[in-house]
């Protein structure tokens, strides 16, 4: 499936270096599969603030996160991008991403886009203020347009050309001559043998 | 052409040029532990892949093991069913695993290097952003996510594009009571948590030249917290001091060839870098995180210097221009992947001894693998806490995060010598972390309070 371009409400989270124990605390990951976890995203915070935006009415069924700086920095952890997945955001726009965090998101579909401070700003507050407001952010170009608001915000390349020709989830290329891993193999010292 | 280790490691594991523009970069040794795998078997069962390599994949069991009773079934049902699960994987994929009635059992970032499974010049992987500490020994370790985790067990692969490499460079030596904790507080301070993504972190100069592995473990365990993904330490005499006899490392002559080989994926010594830091080693004092992310730290004699609305100051109850001296503590908590190994237990020991936890503080000592706990407890460490009043638990990740029974309660204080003072971390979403060395833990458990290490002891032993 190839994901050319997002479109849908906005629904934006402020705050630099947002951890991703804060999306998913830890305890939700004491289980075997991601399921269920849509129920806990940003669950602490959403516990020590009652108008955190997820539960904002008016960004029910927003699509689209609009985050800050350094977005998902911390734990490795797969889930917390698999329970904003699961929540039903299908793009993240924000100033700048942990490398981690952009990648296991990219594993399941969810294009992380990093634009400067000033636009990102700007589309926080154009959704704070109408969160009816359509945003649709293209995969090639990196366009950002949201009523009159306008920007460019980029992706890694790589992930940007996947998700445009469908190949996002790399498995099956990495499988693909896997003669080649064999041989790589096979030349390392401590595998070959000192 | 000169080269960094970095890129030396990098082109030797390169498989080729993904059509993606990515490199197809072989994974020499994947370590794996029970919370990011479940998945990544269930997504290989359902597309019929096997385990490429598993006699270069190693399991164990740290996140959730309790520490106090480690016998099975465990109490909480779900961290039994995550063991039972790792452990079917385990038996269908043809992977060893260390399941706490084990020896080898413990943090999956100790027990790599401790059993000589963490070599020089490998290309490392672990579902786990501190994979980073396995950088101490110069291999390139990445911590990943679970899809990862499923791409590494299916293809022992993994789709990266090449990072730049700053060269930290700390010179002079380290004054008597600062730590390879301070210094990495401090990195990350200056740097920012956000300063090293797309770089790898190598460290280098007189300081870390003089540091042990498990000094050079803690720096590059916490590379992460800046966020740079990859953390090293060049290979040296060192290195090899500590490898030399361990049960996975070369034997015998095999370990004189293996030598020479980890001393040439060294960086040259005119290597270029994308960027140089420097910072001088006698500046730095004992260091303490005042926020809620590990940059936001303070040397011991400093005041809080933020913004008074920082949410941070508010989360943590502290004003601006205070210090961390004297914050009152609930919890001490001795242990983790960042500080839970012998030379950690053996500094906070000659802190403790001969004297008594305050009578108001929980503390906890939790060595890092059942191998730190036996070294400890044959050298009497153990009878020292238990005797200051500290409980000695078993081994396991513990109060780092809140994926097992010990966990802060409500919004108490814990002085730590983990890795992450993130809101809610250690288990109660109000709960507020003091980062700092194993010796300052030590000190603020016995004073009651966040104290100068070197106030505690009249000289501390360098």
């Amino acid at each position: 499936m190839n994901i050319t371009s997002v479109s849908g409400r906005g629904l934006p989270v402020r705050g630099n270096d947002i951890d991703t124990d804060r999306i998913m605390p830890a305890r939700f990951l004491v289980s075997v599969s991601f399921e269920g976890l849509e129920h806990h995203v940003f669950e602490d915070d959403r516990k020590a603030d009652r108008s955190h935006p997820l539960d904002d009415p008016r960004y029910r069924g927003a699509s689209i996160l609009v985050v800050n700086g350094n977005f998902g920095c911390g734990s490795s952890r797969e889930h917390a991008p698999q329970g904003l997945a699961r929540f039903g955001i299908r793009a993240i726009v924000g100033e700048s991403f942990s490398e981690i965090f952009q990648g296991n998101a990219a594993m399941m579909g969810l294009p992380c886009f990093a634009g400067d401070h000033e636009s990102i700003d700007r589309l926080q507050t154009l959704v704070e203020q109408k969160p009816d407001t359509t945003i649709a952010a293209d995969v090639q170009s990196g366009v950002i347009t949201a009523g009159a608001l306008r920007f460019t915000a980029t992706l890694p390349p790589a992930l940007r050309d996947g998700f445009v020709s469908g190949q996002w989830n790399p498995t099956a290329m990495l499988l693909d001559r896997f003669d080649e891993v064999r041989a790589v193999a096979a030349r390392q010292p401590y595998i070959r043998g000192f | 052409m000169a080269e960094t280790l970095f890129h030396k490691v990098w082109n030797a594991h390169a498989v080729r040029k993904l059509p993606s523009g990515q490199t197809q970069l072989f994974v020499g040794l994947h370590l794996i532990h029970e919370v990011t795998t479940p998945q990544a078997f269930d997504m290989l069962r359902q597309h019929g892949w096997r385990v490429a390599f598993p006699e270069r994949t190693f399991a164990t069991i740290d996140h959730i093991v309790p520490t106090r009773a480690q016998r099975r079934p465990f109490l909480d049902v779900m961290a039994e069913e995550m063991a039972t699960s790792l452990e079917r994987n385990c038996r269908d994929f043809g992977i060893p695993l260390w399941t706490p009635d084990h020896d080898n059992q413990g943090i999956v970032h100790v027990i790599g290097p401790e059993l000589g499974l963490t070599q020089p010049g490998m290309t490392i992987a672990c579902g786990d952003s501190h994979t980073s500490t396995h950088g101490a020994f110069g291999a390139i370790a990445f911590g990943i996510g679970t899809s990862q985790v499923r791409d590494v067990l299916a293809s022992q692969c993994l789709a990266l594009d090449p990072l730049k490499v700053r060269r930290i460079e700390v010179l002079g030596s380290l004054r008597p009571g600062v730590y390879a904790k301070d210094v990495i507080l401090t990195v990350i301070r200056r740097l920012g948590v956000q300063g090293g993504v797309g770089f790898a972190y190598e460290y280098g100069g007189p300081t870390i030249d003089a540091m042990s592995l498990d000094e050079r473990m803690t720096i590059c365990n916490m590379s992460i917290e800046g966020g740079a993904r990859v953390g090293y330490v060049n290979p040296d005499e060192t290195t090899f001091a500590f490898l030399r006899g361990r049960p996975f490392a070369p034997q015998g002559e095999a370990f004189d060839r293996a030598s020479a080989w980890w001393r040439q994926m060294a960086s040259d010594r005119d290597a270029t870098y994308d960027d140089r830091v420097t910072f001088d080693a006698s500046a730095i004092e004992p260091t303490v995180t005042w926020g809620i992310n590990p940059g936001q730290s303070v040397g011991v004699s400093e005041a809080i210097a933020a913004d008074p609305q920082d949410e941070a100051l508010a989360f943590m109850g502290f004003r601006p221009g205070a210090r961390v001296t004297g914050t009152k503590i609930d919890v001490a908590f001795i242990g983790s992947c960042t500080n839970g190994r012998l030379s950690d237990l053996e500094e906070a020991a000659r802190i403790v001894k001969g004297h008594r936890v305050a009578p108001h503080v929980k503390a906890l000592v939790v060595p890092g693998s059942k191998g730190v706990s036996r070294a400890a407890e044959a050298r009497g460490l153990h009878q020292v806490f238990i005797d200051a009043g500290f409980e000695w638990r078993g081994a396991g990740c513990s109060m780092c995060l809140g994926m097992n029974p010990d966990k802060l309660e409500g919004r108490q204080i814990c002085a730590s010598s983990s890795n992450r003072n993130f809101k809610g971390r250690q288990g109660s979403p109000t709960g507020r972390t003091l980062l700092m060395s194993p010796a300052m833990v030590a000190a603020a458990a016995i004073a009651g309070e966040v104290v100068d290490v070197r106030t505690i002891v009249e000289e501390v032993p360098a």
